[in-house]
């Protein structure tokens, strides 16, 4: 079988992964508008976190569920993936937040301010308490879209870089659309989730795990990528704009970074980022299946969490004629003509 | 109730903001039984009016919208939101919010009264979120509001109404003109009390956005705004000090 895949993001780049898996010898085209793997991606700017128990505090449950495949996927390709779980913290006065949050998700664990310090000494004796989700992991998103997609140039997939092919310029048995917010012009219900992040470097500080702060207004988080930098993320605006950071949100995200630990005062700004993520109405992804062409979008502020999972899916619909209906609110095959 | 000549038949509205997903939104906003849902401008816009999709999903609502100015901190910044989303929604409504301090996000009512007074001679029907104070509401009743909106308690603090006589001095300076609660709800008993005091209706948000489950939310709130309103209606008794026996007791002396 000859399978194009159109967008080299993290839900392209995964789901041509678990085709290869599920057929080596099916034929993978990677087309991607970009001049380099992640350059155009809403996937650059992601946090990385693998976090379903956490993000179920607001998710729908079947983030959650879909989620823990994540937990084992990447470990598995890519070795830096950090399984070293995730904390949550609120200052003094936000308290009923973390409680609120301890009330709505799973598996975390309510610890004191000593065992805090003994996991990231760095916030010792500046929270009084945290939960702490001992499952949960964190990856470096650039990384795993380059690893991914080495792998697949090695195992003989072709990978067109620069290239803006739609659906019906491919010569391909199947056609996976896997364009984010751009395919809004074939899914109208896509919308976009503005989302602004900074990347700091902060030699000072060490911390060797996402960290959540809790907050009424802003509740925003800190991933490490190693070797001093970090990641803030990530505003979360109700509007489709895909380049511009505001000052407001580069203060909020600056204050939560201080917050955590004032060192980070001294960081160095190294980035800014902003890009939309794309969403349907219930924040929910969506593999959408019109003739040859499945479409697989809609992750919203949860790509490397779910991509693992909706990847295997979209292997067993394009291979298996499977129907998922927690993810396909719609399923037009293929005619077949005789 | 009547606003700005629109007859309503919900006393509840609704906020659009802070929701697990805008379908969950949508669902909660049919459960209230709402007629009018606030939707915020200033956060969602950007320079290209990229809020366009959650916008068209606040209008698929098929109600009637109140676009309000959350997060303006000057008189300027709240007039010229008020002007893009007379443009956007096509309304002359406007909820008017002038926010003096950043942290507890009070009212700055000076900025407020100015604001009022540029907007309704620009043709808007403003519809101000103020405090208790009754020189302030004579102030925006002068500027040309005919709705006034003074909070419960600080937004999105859930405390329920924090100076109960000073409501109630409100409502009585102004037995005529719509009141509605804005503000610092948290439960459907404030919402109760609120109406039981008098007041024509309630606007909230995060109460419903932040819950556990806001579709039952709104609808527990639904149901507690039109038992406070019967309850006003039906001239509810007194508090006294003493116990009166709801049983007549016969052969017995009169104490006293």
């Amino acid at each position: 079988m000859k399978v194009a895949v159109i967008g080299a993001g993290v839900m392209g780049l995964t789901a041509a992964h678990a085709l290869r898996v599920r057929d080596p010898g099916c034929e993978i085209e990677i087309h991607e508008r970009s001049e380099a793997i992640g350059a155009a991606a809403c996937s650059r700017f992601a946090g990385g976190m693998l976090a379903p128990w956490c993000e179920s505090e607001s998710a729908e449950p079947l983030v959650t569920a879909l989620g823990q495949e994540a937990l084992e996927w990447w470990p598995r390709v890519l070795p830096s993936t950090r399984m070293l779980g995730s904390l949550v913290v609120a200052q003094r006065r936000d308290g009923t937040e973390l409680d609120r949050f301890a009330r709505r998700t799973r598996t975390g664990e309510a610890i004191d301010a000593t065992r805090l310090a003994g996991l990231e000494p760095d916030l010792g004796g500046r929270f009084g308490r945290a939960l702490f989700f001992a499952l949960e992991g964190h990856l470096d998103p650039r990384e795993a879209l380059q690893v991914l997609a080495c792998e697949l140039e090695r195992d003989g997939a072709t990978l067109s870089l620069g290239s803006d092919a739609r659906a019906g310029d491919l010569d391909a048995d199947v056609v996976i659309d896997c364009r984010g917010l751009s395919a809004a012009d074939e899914l109208p219900d896509l919308r976009g989730v503005k989302g602004e992040m900074l990347i700091l470097r902060a030699p000072d500080v060490a911390i060797s795990r996402p960290v959540r702060l809790l907050h009424p207004r802003f509740p925003l988080y800190v991933v490490p990528r190693g070797e001093g930098v970090y990641m803030v993320g990530a505003t979360q605006i109700e509007s489709g704009e895909r380049s511009r950071i505001s000052a407001r949100s580069m203060v909020e995200l600056l204050n939560a970074a201080y917050a955590l630990n004032p060192a980070f005062a001294e960081a160095e700004i190294m980035e800014t980022g902003c890009d939309a993520r794309p969403a349907f109405p219930d924040n929910l992804p969506r593999i959408r299946r019109r003739g040859r062409v499945v479409h697989v979008n809609g992750l919203y502020r949860h790509g490397f969490l779910l991509s693992p999972a909706l990847a295997r899916m979209t292997a067993g619909v394009v291979f298996d004629n499977q129907f998922h209906p927690e993810v396909m609110d719609e399923d037009h095959r293929q005619r077949r003509t005789a | 109730m009547n606003v700005y000549g629109t007859e309503l038949n919900s006393r509840l509205m609704l906020g659009t903001a802070q929701y697990p997903s805008p379908a969950i939104m949508a669902e909660a906003v049919k459960a209230s039984g709402c007629d009018i849902v606030t939707v915020s401008l200033r956060r969602e816009s950007g320079a290209e009016r990229a809020g366009q999709a959650f916008w068209g999903i606040v209008r698929e609502l098929g109600l009637k919208v109140l676009p309000n100015t959350a997060g303006c901190h000057s008189a300027k910044e709240a007039i010229t939101t008020a002007e893009m989303a007379r443009e956007v929604f096509g309304t002359p409504w406007v909820k008017l919010e002038v926010i003096a301090d950043h942290d507890t996000l009070q009212p700055d009512v000076f900025g407020l009264v100015e604001a009022a007074r540029e907007l309704v001679s620009q043709g808007f029907e403003v519809f101000p979120y103020t405090t208790e104070d009754l020189g302030v509401a004579d102030r925006l009743v002068d500027a040309g509001c005919e709705v006034l909106m003074p909070w419960g308690a600080p937004i999105g603090s859930g405390r329920g109404l924090a100076n109960v006589p000073g409501l109630k001095t409100l409502r009585s300076r102004y037995p005529e003109l719509p009141l509605v609660i804005d503000a610092g709800l948290g439960l459907p008993s404030h919402a109760a009390h609120a109406m039981e005091l008098g007041y024509d209706a309630v606007l909230l948000n995060t109460a419903v956005a932040k819950a556990g489950d806001p579709v039952i939310m709104a609808g527990a709130f639904a149901r507690a705004v039109e038992a406070g309103r019967a309850a006003f209606l039906a001239d509810p008794i007194e508090a006294r000090d003493m116990a009166t026996p709801s049983t007549p007791v016969f052969g017995m002396a009169f104490q006293d």
